[in-house]
């Protein structure tokens, strides 16, 4: 409680976390951009989106460390190898569950998150990463404010991707035979698009998107093996409010759920966070499902 | 042939009978004959009830529970601390993270195991109820997401929480060695006890009003409603005879083991969350015997193999449920009823086509 105290004492500290929550919510809205893209087209709650994230943060972690590339050349490398893992995880795994029932999507889905999470457990062991990126602070309120020049330049780099892949999704074939499947795939199918394709490209661009993510959270963040399922959750949580195919939407939400997990973790502390990204997803879960009760509609 | 006349003429019940007789007799026998394996065999039990009790919600009505490891560890940190709470301070005890031991008397030590058991399994039926009044208006993906949050939440709550030792987790109170039998051997025996009643109350329950009321939402659930039944009342009692037994197996575990982490052994989501939802998958989702085939085809595989993956088991897990909900959804169980419906009652009509002859079409998974 002394904590709000000081909140309400020196306007600052609030600034500061509205600001670092606003820089956090970048790479949330990223990653449940991707969440919410496979969802659409392919009907499926990947649990596992979490688990590009971390993944890509290691491959551009294990780029700079051992390769000794700079660390923003990690970003394409990331994405570029993600994107491969995506598609191989849709040929081999993910085109058996598309249409199959839910509870085989997402307990698939589930088992993969497990894989990499402990594979990952296993090659780099349970320690927090990160790289030094050797860029300082900007300082503002006789130093009360401080704001790294990392993240705000991963937030820069996060809204690039977000304007490329907007782009891409408007004007290039691809990106609009992706949006053809979501609306109907069986349309889409009669329309002499190969659905197959598209939702092999779909599933590896999510990865693609979440381990560019990855790579910037390993700069200005960390990353260690055991963080995937919180990341798709804050991604579920995100798409959940703001709804399917409403961009906007998803950065407004994934900025809320930043400066909401900031707020949590300096007047609960920093102990409770994670569980305070949990039980707000239960929360939202509840209190959505209670306001569509009250509307007396047909659910979904 | 011969084999099938002779059990067909001992009659079905007698055959079933002697089954469980047998089973009962090497259960009972399996600690004497096997001393070094006493505590793998009580594991085993403990995995059965787990399995049964997640089979309830996911197998039996359809919700995919991600959430019942709450339950586990809600059974296991609350057995802990009734058992130190009744004979000291357990706020003291925690903080002294393991150095201040009780010295309990036997008749202490038993009475303080049987109440905490019981106050576990009493907390987690009234947490399913409160939980369930908001968690089970949810469907399909939702539910699945909204529990495995819980599940994850309750870990991360209970490592911040000073009272019950927080991230360094609570130690049971020490098992009295003038008891005179072996510490294990109780530990068997219970969790062969709860595996029995686990096993006959939910059998008791799917044959009734029940079985087929949760087996009618899982089909579908709107049309359940609709017929009239309470699906809400019914989704609840549901999740609480669940959590009711899942406690209980958490309250032996938290003892067999001797410590309990927070993030590691009570709300385990990697080990005995998964396992749950695996080992139901894997007998047969949606049938009586499948999780205590899936039970006991896991723990042995795992007992046998996993040592020699050296740290890889995990990875394996993971492997494990891809492959098995990708390539082996019915499970053992539901593979051998559809290879041989006879053998579980349903008569197959010869004269009419194949698809009449496909045990869920004539009396769903029973």
């Amino acid at each position: 409680m002394d904590n709000i105290q000081l909140l309400i004492e020196t306007p600052p500290f609030a600034l500061q976390l509205v600001i670092e929550g606003v820089l956090l919510g970048g790479i949330f809205a990223l990653a449940a951009y991707g969440m919410a893209l496979v969802w659409g087209v392919m009907n499926i709650i990947n649990i596992v989106q979490g688990e590009w994230v971390m993944l890509g943060g290691f491959i551009a972690f294990a780029l700079a460390q051992w390769g000794g590339v700079p660390s923003l050349f990690g970003i394409p490398v990331a994405a570029a190898a993600l994107f491969a893992i995506g598609w191989l995880a849709y040929h081999t795994i993910i085109f058996r569950i598309v249409d199959r029932d839910l509870f085989t999507s997402i307990l698939a889905t589930f088992g993969l998150s497990i894989l990499f999470q402990q594979l990952m457990n296993q090659i780099f062991g349970a320690d927090v990463r990160t790289l030094e990126s050797g860029l300082g602070s900007w300082y503002f309120f006789n130093s009360m404010v401080s704001i790294s020049q990392t993240k705000v330049l991963g937030f820069v780099l996060a809204g690039v991707i977000a304007v490329v892949l907007t782009i891409f999704m408007r004007s290039s074939r691809m990106g609009q035979a992706i949006r053809a499947t979501a609306q109907n795939a069986r349309a889409a199918r009669i329309l002499g698009i190969d659905t197959d394709r598209v939702y092999a490209f779909t599933y590896g661009l999510n990865a693609a998107v979440c381990g560019a993510a990855g790579a910037i959270v390993v700069m200005a963040f960390t990353i260690h093996p055991y963080q995937g399922l919180i990341y798709t959750v804050r991604s579920f949580t995100i798409v959940v409010i703001a709804g399917l195919g409403n961009l906007p939407g998803v950065i407004a939400s994934a900025f809320g759920l930043g400066i909401a997990e900031q707020y949590a973790g300096f007047t609960l502390g920093a102990e409770f966070q994670n569980a305070f990204v949990f039980l707000l997803l239960v929360v939202i879960l509840v209190a959505r499902n209670l306001k569509l009760q009250r509307r007396r509609e047909v659910l979904r | 042939m011969s084999a099938a006349q002779l059990a067909t003429a001992a009659g079905p019940k007698a055959r079933v009978a002697g089954g469980y007789t047998a089973l009962l007799i090497v259960s009972l026998l399996a600690p004497l004959v096997f001393p070094a394996y006493v505590t793998q065999f009580a594991f085993l039990w403990v995995l059965v009830v787990i399995a049964l009790c997640w089979n309830v919600m996911g197998g039996e009505m359809g919700y995919n529970s991600f959430g019942n490891i709450v339950f586990f560890g809600v059974g296991m940190y609350a057995t802990s601390v009734v058992q130190v709470g009744l004979y000291g301070d357990v706020g003291a005890y925690t903080a002294a993270k393991g150095g201040l031991a009780l010295d309990l008397t036997v008749t202490q030590y038993f009475v303080g195991l049987g109440v905490g058991m019981f106050a576990g399994a009493l907390l987690a039926v009234a947490l399913a109820g409160i939980l369930g009044l908001g968690m089970l208006g949810l469907r399909g993906h939702y539910f699945a997401i909204g529990t495995l949050g819980l599940g994850i939440a309750a870990a991360e709550l209970a490592a911040g929480w000073d009272w019950i030792g927080a991230g360094s987790g609570m130690v049971p109170p020490n098992y009295p060695d003038a008891a005179g039998i072996d510490r294990t051997t109780v530990f068997y025996y219970l969790a062969f006890i709860l595996a029995v009643a686990t096993f006959f109350t939910l059998k008791r329950l799917r044959r009734g009003r029940f079985g087929l009321a949760i087996n009618a939402i899982r089909d579908d659930e709107d049309k359940a409603e609709a017929m009239g039944l309470h699906t809400t009342r019914y989704k609840t009692v549901a999740w609480c005879v669940s959590a009711f037994f899942t406690a209980f197996a958490g309250g032996i575990v938290g003892n067999i083991v001797g410590f309990i982490d927070p993030r590691t052994v009570a709300f385990a989501g990697v080990t005995y969350g998964v396992w749950m939802v695996l080992m139901t998958v894997l007998g047969g989702k949606g049938t009586l015997w499948g999780p205590v085939v899936g039970a006991a085809v896991f723990h042995v595989t795992q007992e046998l193999f996993w040592t020699y993956l050296l740290g890889w088991q995990r990875v394996a897990l993971g492997l494990l449920i891809v492959l098995i909900v990708v390539f082996f959804p019915k499970g053992i169980v539901g593979y051998i009823r559809d290879k041989w419906p006879e053998k579980f009652g349903y008569t197959v009509d010869e004269s009419a086509t194949g698809a009449a002859a496909d045990p869920a079409q004539q009396g769903g998974t029973r």
